[in-house]
């Protein structure tokens, strides 16, 4: 009993989400991604229990070569998300450039070439919108580096739900604005380091 | 709207239009028609699906703007470039043994990817051999297609991927500059039937030599992309050749073993000779 009390207590202590309770981890990133998400995606080991959706801004232009970096880097599959592809654990999926990636009630990916928003396509906040409208209390969504203000919404309807939201601690980022922009719209959110965010990952 | 209220009216909405207008989103790929739905709702200062419901069911004046939300109209000219550049160096020999075509642009929205494939065939001597055939559920972006005039602040896109696309001219060639807009050349389209086709509830409707359906299919679940890939099957001649969005793909539908992987990168199928079944 005082076991189970004293893990309340710690658990609301780090405002820290019960494990069972987080089924998909969604993160958006801009300038620096690269970096930030495989310091994340790095530690995880290939049976990782969740799957990681995440939402990087890249030139439209540009075929995706970071899918295929980062599951070379990884232990991890990391690959670009399909139309109608339903989601698995043990897999981190990127959005293709210049479409928006969004969540379906049922657990599959959707795509979309609606207009940008915040001049983003992808857009995090379609994901973590769509994401935290699939998953509701059980999303953990995740803002890193970048120089525009995408995410904040996303991570707010997220939070809103009940879910989990993490913010990379602006100073250390390689571009503040996007995670000052999350921090002020969820002050309820953990900002954290970019290591502790890791650490963290492989505690859900 | 962040209960589950909403997607109780958010189902009965789009039930309604469909006995009301006959327009069957019941099996679009929701997340994106909710996002719409909502702008819609502010759009229309309606605080819940279900008073826009109550609003498009008393006022028929508002669906066609509804309307407008449901159907997504965001292209480009060449979207892609290289999808272009393969239609013209690999899928064009082929189309050249034929003495007739018919070319389906299905969804055509504003027309950007028809008069990119108008512009390539004419290229390619191929413009008076063919019959393009351009629909769309929605009658505005029909007429829009028809009228072929784009702001000519999109033009410097448009040129960039026309270039890449393998185009033989200068894609001011093409169209007239006036007051902001570019006005492409009537002449492109005078061998272009306009027509209000439904993907999800109408049916066959030609023997195609070429359906290029182009970012149209990923608004739509999978049952649904289903149907779209097998009325596609039985609108293609054999060896006729169906063109999809650069993110689409046929291997999840049944209707993949009717098909050839012509050109896996750019999403270019065609259709086998004899497919049993």
């Amino acid at each position: 009993m005082s076991l189970i009390v004293r893990k309340e207590f710690i658990r609301k202590k780090r405002d820290m989400p019960d494990k069972k309770n987080v089924k998909a981890i969604a993160i958006g990133a801009s300038a620096g991604a690269l970096e930030a998400v495989t310091t994340l995606l790095e530690p995880l080991p290939a049976d990782y229990p969740l799957p990681i959706i995440i939402v990087v801004h890249l030139p439209p232009d540009k075929d995706s070569i970071m899918a295929r970096l980062l599951n070379d880097k990884c232990a991890i599959t990391v690959k670009e998300a399909e139309d109608k592809e339903p989601i698995k654990p043990s897999h981190a999926y990127l959005a293709p450039p210049d479409y928006h990636l969004q969540i379906e009630k049922d657990y599959y990916f959707s795509l979309s070439i609606e207009d940008p928003i915040l001049y983003s396509r992808p857009s995090i906040d379609v994901l973590f919108e769509t994401a935290a409208d699939a998953y509701r209390e059980n999303l953990c969504g995740i803002v890193l580096t970048g120089a525009n203000s995408d995410g904040a919404n996303g991570l707010k309807a997220i939070m809103g739900y009940g879910g989990l939201g993490f913010v990379q601690e602006p100073k250390g980022a390689y571009a503040s604005t996007m995670p000052k922009a999350a921090k002020k719209n969820c002050p309820k959110a953990l900002v954290m380091p970019l290591s502790e965010i890791a650490t963290t990952l492989l505690k859900l | 709207m962040h209960t589950d209220s909403d997607d109780i009216e958010l189902r009965l909405l789009i039930e309604a239009i469909y006995h009301k207008y006959h327009y069957d989103f019941r099996n679009y790929a929701m997340a994106s028609v909710k996002r719409r739905l909502i702008k819609a709702c502010e759009n229309f200062s309606c605080r819940s699906y279900s008073m826009l419901q109550d609003l498009v069911m008393h006022d028929e004046d508002v669906f066609p703007e509804l309307l407008s939300y449901l159907t997504v109209q965001v292209s480009e000219m060449f979207r892609d470039p290289s999808y272009f550049l393969s239609l013209r160096k690999n899928v064009v020999p082929h189309l050249k043994t034929y003495p007739s075509l018919k070319v389906w642009v299905a969804g055509c929205s504003a027309g950007e990817e028809l008069y990119s494939l108008a512009i390539l065939f004419r290229e390619e001597g191929l413009e008076e051999r063919t019959m393009f055939y351009a629909t769309d559920i929605n009658q505005d972006a029909l007429k829009k297609a028809q009228a072929g005039v784009y702001k000519l602040d999109r033009m410097p896109l448009f040129s960039q991927n026309y270039q890449k696309s393998g185009g033989k001219h200068s894609l001011s060639e093409y169209y007239t500059a006036a007051y902001g807009n570019a006005k492409f050349d009537k002449s492109l389209t005078k061998r272009t039937v306009f027509s209000d086709h439904s993907l999800v509830t109408d049916s066959v409707f030609g023997e195609m030599n070429l359906i290029s359906c182009r970012n149209v299919l990923i608004y739509f679940n999978r049952d649904l992309q289903d149907r779209a890939f097998s009325l596609f099957k039985d609108s293609l001649a054999p060896r006729g050749f169906l063109g999809l969005g650069s993110k689409e793909t046929l291997r999840f539908s049944e209707s993949h073993k009717a098909f050839d992987e012509f050109d896996r990168k750019e999403r270019i199928y065609q259709k086998k000779t004899r497919y049993a079944g």
